[in-house]
């Protein structure tokens, strides 16, 4: 007689057993990140929220950087070397707890620092790196402008140079963390193409607006960066940087933590819903035992690992340096795209007490509208996917 | 200034906790192993001795193979170098057995001070501080929520459902924490990715010099004789104000001991 065990049951909250792959490194990133949400972000998320802010950047710029999470794939410079998969983990959980504090290390992380790293001088990055590491500096990127979104060739800031130094004028939107940078990564216009400056806080000219009145990331401080005469030195150029296709690469980076976070968001909140579910009683029985909830369950767990399957192979290629910016594209626009049918339908499981902050499930739903949106529209990633498949360039 | 900090592998609070009814021990493969909590104090007050008095950080662990996922955590939050001992023979040992594999495996390091949590989250004996101490005839301060070292000696606040008592011995000595001593950090990306280069040796019990005769479930001192899940939670108790709802709670929480 064989007496081969039957495998175990599937555990809910990671149908697939995705994380059984990871490697113990990854696990304990995994971990460590879950146990700092759950114990420091969490119980605060939903006050943060409402008031639409983030109350002490600062202090959370330090306790994240304490961790490592500030360019931890990033190599050198105070950063961890971790892998793209642990970075992606990182992602995950931090979504988890609110697609803000996402926002808030990939931005540091992927856009700012990745620029440094990738394009700057060694003296910008000894200057800015290891600091922003630590989190005893904040970055932004200034790409995105009033009148240039998924155009940006089209962008109206200028750099002009002036005996031995440039002069940049010009808006920049949407810029996450902007109002409390230390620096800001800015893209510019000249007569050679785009090229990046790194603008210190408090330069002659340089000011930051916070964008108020948001309906969505409101865990987040989202700003405006006006640049009026800006003189800065030809050394704060990041010199390696040569056309759009920087800023782009940057992006790319970014848009990879966002097909992790996207999972994230789209776990906590079937994990919200399966919980509910479990617990609140309709007609004499938890309303899980309705065939229409465990639909909605069904198919929540299915977009969940769908995502989370997407987000790992996309991570183990990016770790064999495999992954084309086209699969960052259908990772972006998929995972976030399930991510929100997860979450529409957690809210509408949740009833009325879905709409509420007592719940995290109308919070992801109203996030992931600008996750949708940033780094790449959903339609902009099919466009890249078309293009990708079809060889023809359907919007440039 | 050399530490030992002896980490034990439990299994999860979080989860549902079960022993395995062959043999009334813990059922290590019911749930996710983790460090003991209050290791966790113990390994942060370590470190923190450590950068004020320099010298290395030792985890010792018993434990079978997955307990290596624990020693690898401690790792990650700083500790320099770990000792695993991992032999079937120790199966089942009881809290005398296991202070006594300790102070043997402790035999082949060396230290001043050796910190432990004081009691773990499975067994919850309490004792194997007090024991280890008494096999390595070396002083035992317990239950500390403060510790200090000047050179030859250690001080410690003992806590008392009062206050706390100061107590002091000479080096080496063994001292176990409460969670009030301190916050445990979290591991850092950059240890958690130099935690794998770091030294962990691995000891069977010929390696650390333990008579098998006297270790493992067979020959334990004391024996688990019977085992119940515990009762499903009974209803809370609703206070009713009347205008003195405080004066109810108040007497309610006195009468269990929490004011």
């Amino acid at each position: 007689m064989s007496t081969r065990r039957r495998p175990p049951a599937p555990d809910p909250l990671d149908f697939l057993s995705v994380d059984s792959s990871l490697s113990p490194e990854e696990t304990d990133v995994r971990d460590t990140v879950r146990a700092f949400c759950r114990r420091e972000l969490l119980p605060d998320i939903a006050d943060w929220f409402e008031a639409g802010t983030i109350p002490d950047p600062r202090g959370l710029a330090r306790a994240v950087g304490g961790l490592g999470l500030f360019g931890m794939h990033l190599e050198g410079y105070g950063c961890a070397g971790t892998s793209a998969v642990a970075y992606g983990l990182a992602c995950r959980e931090l979504e988890a707890v609110d697609s803000g504090l996402r926002s808030f290390v990939s931005v540091q992380g992927s856009l700012a620092m990745a620029a440094i790293h990738m394009y700057g001088s060694e003296e910008q990055k000894t200057r800015w790196l290891p600091p922003m590491a630590a989190g005893e500096l904040i970055g932004c990127f200034g790409l995105t402008e009033p009148d240039s979104g998924s155009d940006p060739g089209s962008m109206r800031t200028r750099a002009r140079r002036d005996g031995p130094d440039w002069v940049l004028d010009g808006t920049k939107t949407w810029i996450t963390n902007g109002s409390i940078a230390d620096a800001a990564v800015v893209w510019a216009a000249t007569d050679d193409g785009v090229r990046g400056f790194v603008v210190p806080a408090g330069t002659p000219g340089f000011t930051a607006n916070v964008i108020h009145r948001k309906l969505s990331l409101r865990a987040s401080v989202t700003s405006e960066l006006v640049l009026d005469g800006v003189r800065l030195p030809e050394s704060a150029r990041l010199p390696l940087a040569e056309g759009l296709g920087a800023p782009l690469s940057c992006l790319n980076e970014a848009r990879y933590g966002i097909l992790w976070g996207a999972v994230g968001a789209a776990r906590a909140c079937y994990e919200a819903a399966l919980s509910y579910a479990a617990t609140r009683e309709q007609f004499g029985r938890p309303i899980a035992a309705f065939q229409l909830t465990q639909r909605k369950l069904a198919e929540m767990v299915v977009d969940v690992n769908h995502a989370s399957l997407t987000a790992l192979h996309l991570g183990r290629l990016k770790d064999a340096g495999a992954c084309h910016h086209n699969q960052v594209s259908f990772g972006k626009f998929s995972n976030v795209a399930a991510a929100q049918r997860v979450a529409a339908k957690a809210r509408s499981l949740h009833g009325a007490n879905g709409i509420t902050l007592e719940y995290p499930v109308l919070r992801h739903m109203l996030n992931l509208e600008t996750v949708a949106t940033y780094e790449g529209t959903e339609e902009i990633h099919m466009l890249s996917v078309g293009q990708a498949v079809t060889g023809v360039s359907a919007f440039r | 200034m050399n530490i030992v900090v002896l980490v034990k592998q439990v299994p999860d609070t979080a989860t549902e906790r079960k022993l395995d009814p062959a043999d009334s021990t813990v059922d290590r493969a019911a749930s996710d192993g983790v460090i003991n909590e209050l290791d966790e104090y113990a390994i942060e007050e370590a470190l923190l001795l450590k950068e004020k008095h320099g010298g290395e950080v030792t985890i010792l662990s018993a434990g079978p193979d997955q307990a290596t996922d624990s020693i690898r955590k401690a790792l990650s939050m700083g500790a320099d170098k770990a000792v695993h001992l991992n032999d079937a023979a120790l199966h089942g040992s009881d809290a005398l057995q296991t202070a006594y594999a300790l102070a043997q495996a402790l035999g082949t390091v060396e230290y001043d001070l050796v910190i432990l949590g004081s009691e773990s989250t499975d067994a919850r004996t309490g004792v194997v501080g007090a024991a280890l101490a008494e096999y390595l005839g070396l002083p035992q301060l317990t239950l500390a929520n403060k510790v200090d070292i000047d050179g030859t000696s250690v001080r410690i606040q003992r806590q008392t459902d009062e206050g706390y008592d100061v107590v002091e011995a000479t080096l080496p000595a063994v001292v176990s924490v409460v969670e009030k001593i301190n916050e445990p950090r979290y591991p850092s990306f950059k240890l958690i990715m130099a935690a794998k280069k770091k030294p962990v040796a691995k000891l069977g019990a010929a390696d650390a010099g333990i008579d098998t005769a006297r270790v493992g479930l067979a020959n334990a001192t004391t024996e688990v004789v019977d085992f119940a899940a515990a009762p499903p939670r009974a209803a809370g108790t609703v206070v009713k104000d009347e205008g003195n709802g405080g004066v109810q709670i108040a007497d309610y929480l006195a009468a269990k001991k929490f004011l």
